[in-house]
């Protein structure tokens, strides 16, 4: 068993009157790719957004590698090693493919607030950004402006900068979702690659239930905002729970999509 | 070399290489190609408005931010500079010690308020900027004692930057082409070449990792804290940098005039014309800043000639020479103004840029 990268405690968002997540415990290893799943409004990006600092939590807290980060501001969290990939694209949009990636590079880098050097002379950024464009083969649309991009292009574009970042803990919220059958195996090989690296834990927010199948080690099910049900994936499948709340809607999402 | 100095970021355009080559030629060599105490003044003008209206740029182009105290730390270091003079002695170690206090005062000053108000909404540091440019502006005019109130202070610069100086007198006769070369002269190349290095400064800084992450911000704040930059520090730290430059501008200009007044450099009127050679440039280029100052600062110093020639000419025409007429020059700064907007909504250099 190896050890616990990242853990929340009786994590709790209150919008108002309404429990968003409620009292979440959880830890998760390193190594290993976790599934949340759970119906619509069940609070699962409203989990990762508690995690990596865009909501704060009302009660609770959040532990990486030991290190309680639930006062960190977003930026601080993010050099501390949560990376996120959003669930709706979240771009630089009159920037090009190119430069959105050697931001995320350029942020990891020492010098990443230098203002006496040129930025279209640090090779080793550019480099890095071409790396992430070639994983997610959009090396032909690297001049293109994000506007210009397809939807699909977008969505990879959105993993690329998480790829880029390289952060201990990866936050996948739904990656395929709106991608076209040929683009979303790309995304799927890159995260199942992801998972050989053995210091990093991977979170991933998914309603594909074949994907979950040959992804996940671990599945957790929320249901309005309550951690519902935590196990092995086969496990988990079975349980009444999922099989009501869940399944049985994701079926018919399925044949709804014949 | 040149691409170094341009810092990778070259005009992109060959008419907008023109223009621009044009302008700085004209502005390097304006003693010569223009002598005439008028049109110095006009091009030492352009080359000081130029360092106003980047660094201004750098707030509201690069980094997305409105602010209205960019002419309070003008200012300053107009003030700074005159108080060195002043009250310490007639020197370069005055003049300067004057302009880097100027600078510092800028720069804390922004800090604070970047620090009060970059962290709520963009709307409520433009207001915060207004309110203490308002209040400083008033300050300044009260304390008669100190800023010697509406009528501003004159002073004396090093001997070397005066009139009265001469050079040369024996090798070239004390001319040059024709020029005298006099402490006017070298006045006059200080106000340039200062302007170039800040300007080149600036073109480094938009273009370093630094000025990159500016335009994240501008396009995308939220995803920019996502991927680990802290947001309202590098605003604090632009406003801070800008609020300098726009001191050094000031510094520049109370050196030229030697005098300094609140009509001068405080006044909210110049804060709009800095506003106004922004967008007719082109917001976000930075050689927008060459463009816009030029052709602002000529047409405020000779469109009115211009009109009253042109009124003169069509005097048997009814009706036309009074809309002609010198008085209406801010009517047809205005008529300029818009049409510049309508046509070149990203302003001249992003228009030839794209084109
Ligand atoms: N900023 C907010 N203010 C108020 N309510 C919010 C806010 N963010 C989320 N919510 C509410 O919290 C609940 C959980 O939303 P969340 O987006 O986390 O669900 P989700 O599980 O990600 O759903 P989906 O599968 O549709 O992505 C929803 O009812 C949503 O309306
Ligand atoms: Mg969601």
């Amino acid at each position: 068993m190896s050890s616990t990268l990242l853990r929340t405690q009786d994590l709790t968002a209150r919008f108002g009157g309404h429990v968003a997540v409620d009292g979440v415990s959880c830890a998760f290893a390193a190594g290993a790719l976790t599934a949340i799943i759970g119906p619509n409004g069940a609070g699962k990006t409203t989990y990762f957004d508690l995690i990596s600092g865009q909501v704060n939590a009302s009660t609770g807290r959040v532990f990486l590698g030991g290190r309680d980060i639930s006062r960190m501001p977003v930026a601080a969290r993010a050099r501390a090693g949560i990376g996120r990939a959003f669930q709706l694209t979240n771009l630089f949009p009159n920037l090009s493919v190119m430069e959105n990636l050697r931001l995320v590079a350029q942020s990891k880098s020492k010098r990443r607030a230098c203002i006496w050097s040129m930025a279209s002379r640090h090779r080793t950024l550019i480099e890095a950004a071409e790396q992430a464009l070639e994983q997610v083969q959009l090396k032909d649309q690297r001049f293109q402006k994000i506007s210009e991009l397809s939807h699909g292009d977008q969505r990879k574009l959105e993993v690329a900068m998480l790829m880029t970042l390289d952060p201990l803990v990866y936050m996948f919220d739904e990656p395929t979702a709106g991608m076209s059958m040929d683009e979303a195996p790309v995304v799927l090989d890159l995260i199942a690659a992801l998972k050989q690296r053995r210091d990093r834990t991977i979170l991933l927010v998914e309603h594909k239930m074949d994907v979950i199948r040959a992804l996940a080690d671990r599945i957790i099910v929320l249901n309005n905002g309550c951690l519902a049900a935590d196990g092995a994936p086969a496990e988990v499948m079975e349980s009444d729970i999922v099989q009501e709340a869940y399944i049985g809607r994701g079926l018919e999402g399925a044949l709804n999509e014949l | 070399m040149i691409r170094a100095l341009l810092s990778d970021d070259l005009p992109r355009s060959r008419v907008l290489t023109l223009v621009l080559l044009g302008i700085v030629l004209c502005l390097a060599l304006a003693p010569f190609l223009f002598p005439g105490v008028r049109t110095v003044d006009t091009a030492a003008r352009i080359c000081i408005f130029i360092v106003l209206v980047a660094s201004y740029d750098l707030l509201i182009g690069f980094t997305g931010i409105v602010s209205f105290a960019h002419t309070m730390f003008f200012g300053f270091g107009a003030y700074g500079v005159a108080f060195g003079l002043i009250h310490l002695d007639r020197s370069f170690w005055a003049m300067g010690l004057g302009a880097a206090g100027g600078a510092l005062t800028a720069a804390c000053v922004a800090i604070v308020i970047g620090l009060f108000s970059l962290r709520v909404r963009a709307i409520f540091f433009a207001m915060i900027t207004l309110a203490v440019a308002s209040a400083v502006a008033v300050l300044f005019s009260q304390l008669s004692s100190i800023t010697g109130g509406e009528d501003g202070l004159t002073f004396k610069l090093p001997r070397v930057l005066g009139p009265a100086f001469k050079f040369g007198t024996e090798t070239l006769d004390g001319r040059l082409f024709g020029v005298r070369l006099n402490g006017k002269l070298l006045a006059y190349y200080l106000v340039f070449f200062s302007a170039v290095l800040l300007f080149l400064g600036l073109l480094r800084l938009v273009n370093s990792p630094f000025g990159r992450v500016l335009k994240a911000i501008r396009e995308n704040e939220f995803r920019a804290e996502a991927i680990g930059y802290p947001v309202i520090q590098y605003r604090v730290a632009a406003s801070c940098i800008s609020a300098i430059t726009a001191a050094c501008a000031g510094a520049l200009y109370a050196i030229w005039l030697r005098y300094v007044g609140p009509e001068t450099t405080l006044s909210m009127e110049i804060m709009i014309n800095v506003l106004l050679m922004v967008v007719i440039g082109g917001m976000g280029t930075l050689y927008g800043a060459i463009v816009g100052a030029a052709v602002f600062v000529l047409a405020q110093n000779y469109l009115r000639n211009l009109m009253g020639a042109a009124a003169t000419l069509m005097q048997d025409i009814p009706i036309l020479p009074q809309f002609l007429s010198a008085d209406r020059w801010l009517l047809w700064l205005g008529v300029l103004f818009v049409l510049s907007v309508y046509f070149f909504p990203s302003g001249v250099v992003g228009r030839l840029r794209r084109s």
